[in-house]
């Protein structure tokens, strides 16, 4: 099929040029960017960088009124509900029913997308086994923890078999070992299924070496490449201290950043 | 497919419908929307207490209420009633728009509330378009309204407060699911604009008691012109009075057809008023403060 075609040569997500206002204040302000299928591209911020506005452009909560964002080659504003249905999002709040099951909050998502009781039911369970959680398929959400709780977020986001899956901070508030699993979860989703993944966090290290980069800071996009670009770019070994002097090197006068949003004004 | 013969579906080796961008069919619609109710009526069952407080609060006006003024408020004959009829037995139509007014407003707040915990994102990154999504919570609300409606009418029932002919219960459907569409699209409404309810009391006192109480529910609409005409003009204009006034005739097997006429146009509008609110482009979620508004 031609449209699997289109879509396999299409990155997972591809934003670009997309700037974003509320009144005066540009959340976002000229921002490109791709997410390659099969690869780990971490979104790395400060808060308030535009991460969750970013976020909420692509998954359609609003819409961006200038540029183009494309889900597996779908843009969100010709096609919504063809780049949505290719779409799985984890969002940083909480967004499972506490008082129903594990699987009743899977087959609520699964009829969100159209999918009928019995296939899945069969989804559920089979994304549930992969994170690990099948056996608690039958409890309240309320009875797990913090971490599972992320995982059955993630085992739902993948429920309609998505192309791009959204994380938003998905690890804030969670203990060291919580963190590693969820991550570890996510990097075997891209090896065996191909995916792409946009990780958005302030945390550097989550990063590893083959990971792609997109630095967002007051809106804007500091850097796309390595990790070791970030390296080169913050003149540090340390990517915490490579990535805090990138961010600083943004407020000095003068600079090649600073000098596009002049022309930009 | 039954718990038990499950097999284990690595999703490596994806199954054909996995990969391409599936197109959102009828049945898929079907799904949708069945699902969305469902979800409502099980969070409806599960939160007993909700259900409780939605018997319960009319059945105090019914109890205690009615019957302390049964012998102040006297009722004269007026359409649909062709006999002098019980003060309980006139309330009992405000009554049951008072528990739908309620529950339209609980499951705005639940909206609100949905948006602040995240689920409302949820349900808004499903590719069925926005307008079918929040059609869909609507008639999720009007079943939960209906289940209360009925278990309400059911209690009064006993306590002797019927309409002429069973047919009543019957007749009385259509009109129950128009007043629901109307007060639920007005929660509906109501969420979108609203960032934030704090708590339920400011939406009582703003919302609820005005109303409530500027309407035909309580007491005829004559009355209140004898007392004071500006009051009677508001109350008259007040689209819960033609909620109240269609469950009222409807009950008798009767159709008001100016009430039919209010309780239609305002809950179009409220819904539409809604679907514009929330849609993604021309709403109102991406031109009000930062995404924390809308988280």
């Amino acid at each position: 099929m031609s449209e699997i075609a289109a879509e396999t040569r299409a990155p997972a997500l591809r934003v670009s040029g997309v700037t974003h206002a509320f009144g005066a204040k540009k959340a976002l302000d000229d921002v490109s960017l791709t997410a390659p299928s099969g690869a780990f591209t971490a979104l790395l911020g400060l808060n308030g960088a535009g991460k969750t506005t970013l976020f909420s452009l692509i998954t359609r909560l609003y819409e961006n009124r200038s540029g183009a964002i494309a889900v597996l080659g779908h843009d969100v504003r010709q096609q919504p509900s063809r780049a949505l249905s290719r779409l799985g999002v984890v969002f940083q709040s909480r967004t499972l029913d506490l008082e129903l099951s594990v699987l009743q909050n899977l087959l609520y998502h699964a009829a969100l997308h159209g999918i009928g009781r019995s296939e899945a039911r069969r989804r559920s369970l089979a994304v549930l086994e992969r994170v690990g959680l099948a056996a608690r398929a039958k409890e309240k959400v309320r009875a797990l923890s913090g971490g599972q709780m992320r995982r059955v977020e993630i085992a739902r986001a993948l429920l309609h078999g998505p192309g791009l899956l959204l994380l938003d901070e998905p690890t804030v508030g969670l203990d060291i070992g919580s963190r590693r699993a969820i991550l570890d979860e996510v990097r075997r989703l891209i090896d065996d299924d191909g995916i792409g993944v946009l990780w958005a966090t302030h945390l550097v290290d989550e990063i590893e070496a083959a990971d792609r980069v997109v630095v967002l800071h007051k809106g804007r996009v500091l850097l796309e490449g390595r990790i070791d670009d970030l390296r080169a770019r913050g003149g540090s070994e340390d990517v915490g201290t490579a990535f805090m002097a990138a961010v600083a090197e943004t407020e000095r006068p003068n600079t090649a950043a600073e000098r596009k949003t002049d022309t930009a004004a | 497919m039954s718990l038990v013969d499950r097999a284990p579906v690595a999703l490596s080796e994806r199954s054909p419908d996995f990969l391409p961008a599936r197109d959102v069919s009828f049945g898929g619609y079907l799904v949708c929307m069945g699902g969305i109710v469902w979800r409502e009526s099980l969070r409806f069952v599960h939160q007993r207490g909700r259900f409780l407080s939605a018997l319960v609060r009319p059945l105090v006006w019914l109890f205690i209420f009615a019957a302390g003024f049964r012998a102040t408020l006297g009722v004269s004959i007026i359409p649909p009633y062709e006999t002098y009829v019980l003060y309980e037995v006139y309330i009992a139509p405000g009554l049951i728009a008072m528990i739908q007014l309620f529950n339209g407003l609980q499951s705005s707040l639940s909206m609100v509330y949905d948006r602040e915990v995240g689920a409302m994102r949820i349900l808004l990154v499903s590719p069925y378009p926005r307008w079918f999504l929040l059609v869909s919570k609507l008639v999720a609300g009007v079943a939960v309204s209906l289940l209360q409606a009925y278990a309400f009418l059911a209690v009064a029932y006993f306590w002797d407060v019927q309409p002429d002919s069973l047919w009543g219960y019957l007749t009385v459907l259509p009109a129950l699911i128009l007043s629901g569409l109307m007060l639920g699209a007005m929660g509906l409404a109501m969420s979108s604009i609203f960032k934030q309810l704090e708590n339920f009391a400011s939406v009582m006192n703003f919302v609820i008691f005005p109303m409530f109480f500027a309407s035909s529910a309580l007491y005829p609409l004559w009355r209140i012109q004898q007392a004071n005409v500006l009051l009677w003009h508001i109350c008259s204009y007040n689209p819960f009075t033609h909620a109240v006034e269609l469950i009222r005739f409807a009950l008798y097997g009767q159709v008001e057809w100016t009430s039919l006429a209010v309780v239609s146009g305002f809950g179009a509008a409220c819904l539409l008023a809604a679907i514009y609110a929330y849609d993604p482009s021309a709403g109102l979620t991406g031109r009000r403060g930062g995404p924390d508004a809308a988280k």
